[in-house]
């Protein structure tokens, strides 16, 4: 059953309000989500002063600044910063996004949210959340592991009956354009955390991004277990809660479509019976 | 990938509903769920409709009655907006099956078009049952 409040443990309370930097002339506030693991307390809101004219332009950029010049205990996920590793995936204004392709000025006005459902926040602040209705392993840091097990799930290879080619299975330019728009997801799980069937039922609903994987393989025209793939996702909960709230689609950094990803499996799912 | 050293401390639950931002296709999801459900009622003021048309006069008045009253009026206005948006936000599930309409603005612009084509549509059954009474 849905449970639409937090557990006590992860209700949020008031954190510290660190200084803003001296001589500083453009200020952003970024209020952030602290837990530590080691000090048994709830989750709190940090409050930061970010000088703008010191910072680079994007949302890590700023984190970066704060770690290095201000609170060196910050914890977070990043490598790449250029959008293509995943790992700083987080909840920025309301929105899940990556860290490193999110401007600063850009992540108060996403095209798609609905004005009058939307907090108005008074104080400009940018407020940073670790991906949604995940347990928190410290500060942004989500614990993936589920996740990853989902992806798993699907069983993410080629699978083939044929005996192997000597040299490459081979795919005409059609086929292989067929992936496009599903072999870029890098699973930094902004879609998935993003969806409220996922939030209910994320031990049992697969999520949209293991489903646009599996999707991934389904049409692939070299793998032979269409059968057998299907038969796996046929199931009241991993397929189907999806109720095509289309969050994912919204959210994903890399602008995918998870939603219409699992549209067609639920079509391969009627046409294999006709 | 060695395995995610986890806190010996219970894990909080990163906040999910009270942080995230609305989005036009997540309100009309809640929306054609809150419309079905209260389609239940509805379809128990029809029932109750039918029952007194088949009762005889006397209480065929009283449902009238009732009905025609203002509340009762704005009971069957609230209804017919309920009963046009669930139909619209049907059909826009219906397109989605068929794989139609997955692009940003499609999804956007078929969201939107739920709340206001069921709100016009609704002003539009009205105007036309005061106008043929």
């Amino acid at each position: 059953m849905a449970q639409f409040n937090l557990p006590k443990n992860s209700q949020i309370t008031q954190g510290r309000s660190w200084p803003a930097p001296a001589g500083a002339k453009s200020l952003q506030t970024f209020k952030i989500y602290r837990w530590n693991p080691d000090d048994g307390a709830n989750p709190r809101i940090d409050t930061y002063q970010v000088d703008r004219e010191d910072c680079g332009p994007m949302v890590l950029d700023a984190l970066l600044w704060i770690k290095n010049k201000v609170d060196s205990t910050l914890v977070f996920r990043r490598s790449c910063r250029e959008g293509i590793c995943g790992s700083c995936a987080m909840n920025i204004e309301g929105q899940n996004a990556l860290a490193c392709t999110m401007g600063i000025d850009e992540c108060k006005s996403p095209d798609n949210a609905l004005p009058v459902l939307t907090r108005k926040d008074k104080d400009g602040a940018i407020r940073i959340y670790p991906l949604p209705h995940m347990p928190v392993l410290k500060d942004l840091v989500p614990d993936l592991t589920n996740f990853y097990a989902q992806h798993a799930a699907i069983e993410p290879w080629l699978q083939t009956e044929t005996p192997a080619p000597e040299k490459e299975w081979r795919q005409t330019p059609q086929d292989r354009s067929r992936l496009d728009g599903l072999y870029e997801c890098i699973l930094c799980a902004c879609c998935s955390t993003s969806c409220p069937s996922y939030w209910w039922n994320g031990d049992k609903f697969l999520g949209p991004a293991a489903l646009l994987q599996a999707y991934r393989w389904l049409i692939d025209s070299r793998d032979e277990n269409t059968g057998h793939r299907l038969d796996g996702l046929h199931d009241p909960f991993r397929l189907y809660r999806c109720h095509t709230i289309m969050n994912c689609a919204n959210t994903c950094p890399k602008n995918l479509n998870p939603a219409k990803a699992i549209a067609e499996i639920k079509k391969m799912m009627v046409e294999r019976t006709l | 990938m060695a395995p995610t050293a986890r806190p010996t401390v219970a894990q909080p639950m990163s906040p999910h509903l009270q942080i995230y931002r609305w989005t036009w296709t997540m309100a009309m999801s809640v929306f054609h769920r809150v419309t079905g459900t209260a389609l239940y009622g509805g379809t128990a003021l029809v029932a109750i409709w039918l029952v007194a048309l088949a009762s005889g006069p006397v209480a065929y008045s009283y449902v009238a009655g009732f009905f025609g009253s203002l509340i009762g009026r704005l009971i069957l206005f609230v209804y017919t907006w309920i009963l046009m948006h669930h139909m619209l936000g049907g059909l826009r599930h219906l397109a989605w099956d068929f794989g139609i309409g997955f692009d940003r603005e499609k999804r956007l612009a078929m969201s939107r078009l739920t709340l206001i084509g069921s709100t016009a549509l609704t002003i539009v059954i009205w105007a036309v049952a005061l106008l043929v009474r």
